[in-house]
C-alpha cells in the first residue's frame, strides 16, 4: 500500500475497508474468519477477491453489507463508504443500514435458485425492489421493472414477470437477481460467487453481462470467486485471500504475470493450461483451521519456500513493486516466478 | 422395469401419458377433498343464517303439550326436547354460537399466535427466549383446566368463553410459527431481501410469512374443530352458553337424563358437532394437500 501510482483506471476511493476483523463465536471456539483485511474499491472499478473456500471471502462481503448474524459476530476495524462521509459502517444503526443497502450497496448471491422467494412471482419481487428506495407510480415502476429485465437479457420480460422462480432456469434467475440488485442503481455491487452454481456457458454470459452493466452504469463492483480464471477475466485489481487475510493485492496484469506470494503462484500454477497433459498441479495440504490459527505465516505449512523463520514470524503486506502491488511474504524478493513452482508440485 | 428397455417410443409415450393423466386425476381428487369440505361448511353456514326462513318455530318457546316428540313428527322434523322445544330450530340457532366460536375464537388465536411466533423467531436472541418462555408457561397448564379456571374467574358466558380460548390456544400457533420462522430466516432469499435494504417488518411479513403460513393455516382447521368440541364441552359443563340459549353442548348436557328413552335429544346436536367437525377436517386436509402440491 505504500507509495506507487494508483492502479489503472481508478477513480476516487468509494469504499475503504481498514484492518477488518470478523470473529465468530461458535460452539467449537472462536473462528477468526476475517483477520485484518484491508482493501479499497475505487469509483468505477472492478475488484476481484479470490481464494479457497473458507478463506473468509464471503464473511468479508457480508460484514461489509452488515449481513452477519449480530449475536455471534465480533468485529473490529473500519468500513468506510465515502459518499456517506467518515462514518464507520460497523457502527451503523439498523435505519442507516436500511437506507444504504439496496440503494447504495447491493449484493448478489452464489445460488440464484434459493435467493428468490419461492412463493412470490419474479415480477412481484422485482417491483418490490424498484419501489423500495424510490417513489414511483404503478405504471412507472412496472415500466422500470420490465426495462430492467430487458436490460439483463430476459426475453419477453412482461410475460416472465408473472412467472414464479421455479419456472426460471438457473442462468435466468441470476439475471433476474442482477436486475433486482440494480433496481435502485447502487454505487457498489458485491457479487459473491455469482457464477459458481452455473454451467460454463452461462457463467460466461453472466460475467459479460455484469461487466457490461458495470461499464454502462459506472458503478463499482467487488467480484468474489474461488476461480482465478473468472476473476482475471473481468477485474481491474485483485485481492488474494488466504486463511482470513489478504496475502497479495495488485493490478490484475501484475498479479498474473508476476505473482509474488507463494500462494498466488501456486494458484496460478494450478490453473489447467490448454493442451496440458498428465497430472494437474495442486497445492499440498489444506488451509489451516481458523479456530487454532498457527503462529507465523499462515501459508507456511503448505509453502515450498518455507524457512524456520516463516513458522515464527508473521509479516504485514510488503510493497512488491509498482502500482500498489503488495504481498504478505517477507521473502518475496528472494522468490521469483521462475523458481521451484514451475512444473513441479503434483499431488 | 423388466420390459422398459424393450418398449418402442410409441409405447413409452402411451405409458407416460397414462401416468400423466393419473397425476392430473390425483390433483383433482385432492382438490375434491377441499371442495367437499367447503360445500359442507357452506351449507351449514347458509342453514344457520337462514334459520328463521327454514324453521317457523322459535328455539326457546316451550310447548308443554308436546314434550319429547320423536323425530319425523309433523312440524318437528327432529323431534322436541323435554320442554317441547323444536330440536331442529335449536340446532340451527345454536349453530350460530358454535360457528361463531369456530371462526371467531380460531381467527383471533391464529392471527395473534402467528404474529407472536413470527416476531419471536425473526428477532431471536433474548427477546425470543423471553417470548417463548411465556408460551411455555401457558403450555405448562393442562389446557381444559386453564380454560375452566379462566371462565370460573370471569363468570360463565359466551363472551368469556371466547376470552378463555383466546388466552389459552394462541400458544400452539406461536410455537409452530416460531419454528418455521427460525428455519426460513436462514434461507438465502431472506438474506437477499435484507441485502436490498428492506426493513424488518417487510422481511417478516412479505418474505417469511408467505413461506411459513401454510402450516398454521392447516393447523387452524384442526383447531377450529377442537374449539367447537371445547365449546360443546364447556356448554355441557354449564360454563358456556346459559339456558335457555341454544348451544349444542348445552343441548347434549340437557338431554343426558333422557338418553335411554329419547335418544334424539343427545344424538341430534351430537351429529351437528360431527358434521361441522368433518367439514373442517376435510378443508384442512384439502388445504394441506393443495399447499404441499404448490411447494413441489
Amino acid at each position: 500500500m505504500s507509495g506507487g501510482q494508483p492502479a489503472p483506471g481508478a477513480g476516487a476511493p468509494l469504499l475503504t475497508v481498514c484492518d477488518l476483523r470478523s470473529y465468530l463465536a461458535t460452539g467449537q471456539g472462536v473462528v477468526r474468519a476475517v483477520d485484518g483485511v484491508s482493501l479499497t474499491v475505487h469509483e468505477a472499478e472492478v475488484l476481484g477477491i479470490v481464494g479457497e473456500s473458507g478463506c473468509g471471502k464471503t464473511v468479508t462481503c457480508r460484514t461489509i453489507m452488515g449481513l452477519m448474524p449480530a449475536r455471534i459476530l465480533h468485529t473490529s476495524g473500519e468500513v468506510i463508504y465515502h459518499p456517506r462521509g467518515e462514518q464507520n459502517l460497523l457502527d451503523a444503526s439498523q435505519a442507516q443500514w436500511e437506507s444504504l443497502r439496496g440503494a447504495q450497496l447491493a449484493m448478489i448471491f452464489q445460488d440464484p435458485m434459493t435467493a428468490l422467494n419461492p412463493v412470490r412471482t419474479v415480477g412481484d419481487q422485482l417491483l418490490e425492489a424498484v419501489n423500495a428506495h424510490a417513489k414511483l407510480s404503478r405504471p412507472e415502476a412496472q415500466a422500470r421493472a420490465i426495462g430492467l429485465l430487458e436490460r439483463v437479457g430476459i426475453p419477453a420480460p412482461a410475460r416472465r414477470m408473472r412467472d414464479y422462480p421455479f419456472q426460471f432456469s438457473g442462468g435466468m434467475l441470476q439475471r433476474a437477481l442482477i436486475a433486482i440488485a440494480l433496481a435502485s442503481s447502487p454505487r457498489l455491487l458485491l457479487a459473491d460467487e455469482p457464477t459458481t452454481s452455473l454451467d460454463v456457458i452461462i457463467q460466461d454470459q453472466i460475467l459479460s453481462l455484469l461487466l457490461e452493466l458495470q461499464q454502462d452504469t459506472g458503478m463499482s463492483m467487488i467480484l468474489v470467486s474461488h476461480d482465478l480464471a473468472v476473476i482475471t477475466e473481468i477485474c481491474d485489481r485483485i485481492v488474494v485471500m488466504y486463511a482470513g487475510q489478504v496475502v497479495e493485492e495488485g493490478a490484475t496484469s501484475d498479479i498474473i504475470t508476476a505473482p509474488r506470494h507463494p500462494y498466488t503462484q501456486a494458484l496460478l500454477d494450478a490453473l489447467p493450461q490448454a493442451g496440458q497433459r498428465g497430472q494437474l498441479h495442486s497445492i499440498r495440504g489444506s488451509p489451516p483451521s481458523l479456530i487454532d490459527v498457527p503462529d507465523g505465516c499462515r501459508f507456511a505449512p503448505r509453502c515450498r519456500h518455507v524457512t524456520d523463520e516463516c513458522r515464527v514470524w508473521e509479516t504485514e503486506l510488503i510493497a512488491a513493486g509498482e502500482r500498489e502491488h503488495a504481498a504478505r511474504c517477507w521473502r518475496l524478493h528472494d522468490i521469483g516466478r521462475s523458481q521451484a513452482w514451475q512444473g513441479s508440485d503434483s499431488a | 422395469m423388466s420390459t422398459a428397455w424393450a418398449a418402442s417410443p410409441s409405447e413409452l409415450l402411451m405409458r407416460a401419458a397414462s401416468k400423466a393423466a393419473g397425476r392430473r386425476r390425483s390433483v383433482t381428487r385432492r382438490r375434491l377433498t377441499l371442495i367437499v369440505g367447503l360445500v359442507l361448511l357452506g351449507i351449514a353456514i347458509l342453514a344457520v343464517f337462514l334459520a328463521p326462513v327454514l324453521v317457523s318455530q322459535s328455539p326457546t318457546t316451550i310447548d308443554p303439550l308436546h314434550p319429547l316428540a320423536p323425530p319425523l313428527t309433523p312440524d318437528h322434523l327432529l323431534g322436541t326436547d323435554q320442554y317441547g322445544r323444536d330440536i331442529l330450530a335449536r340446532i340451527l340457532y345454536g349453530g350460530r354460537i358454535d360457528l361463531a366460536i369456530a371462526f371467531g375464537a380460531t381467527a383471533v388465536t391464529l392471527v395473534g399466535g402467528t404474529f407472536y411466533g413470527l416476531i419471536a423467531g425473526y428477532i431471536g436472541g433474548r427477546t425470543d427466549s423471553v417470548m417463548m418462555r411465556v408460551v411455555d408457561l401457558v403450555f405448562a397448564f393442562p389446557f381444559l383446566v386453564l380454560v375452566i379456571a379462566i371462565i370460573a374467574m370471569l363468570g360463565p358466558s359466551i363472551f368469556n368463553m371466547f376470552v378463555a380460548i383466546w388466552i389459552t390456544s394462541w400458544v400452539a400457533y406461536a410455537r409452530i410459527m416460531r419454528a418455521q420462522t427460525v428455519v426460513a430466516k436462514k434461507q438465502q432469499y431472506v438474506l437477499a431481501a435484507r441485502a436490498l435494504g428492506y426493513g424488518r417488518l417487510r422481511v417478516m411479513f412479505r418474505h417469511i410469512l408467505p413461506n411459513t403460513a401454510s402450516a398454521v393455516i392447516i393447523f387452524s382447521m384442526v383447531d377450529a374443530v377442537g374449539n367447537i368440541i371445547l365449546a360443546a364441552s364447556l356448554g355441557f359443563l354449564g360454563l358456556g352458553a346459559q339456558p335457555p340459549a341454544p348451544e349444542w353442548g348445552t343441548m347434549i348436557a340437557d338431554g343426558q337424563n333422557y338418553i335411554l328413552s329419547s335418544w334424539w335429544l343427545v344424538a341430534m346436536p351430537g351429529l351437528a358437532v360431527l358434521y361441522i367437525g368433518i367439514s373442517f377436517a376435510l378443508i384442512g386436509d384439502g388445504l394441506a394437500d393443495l399447499l404441499r402440491a404448490g411447494e413441489q
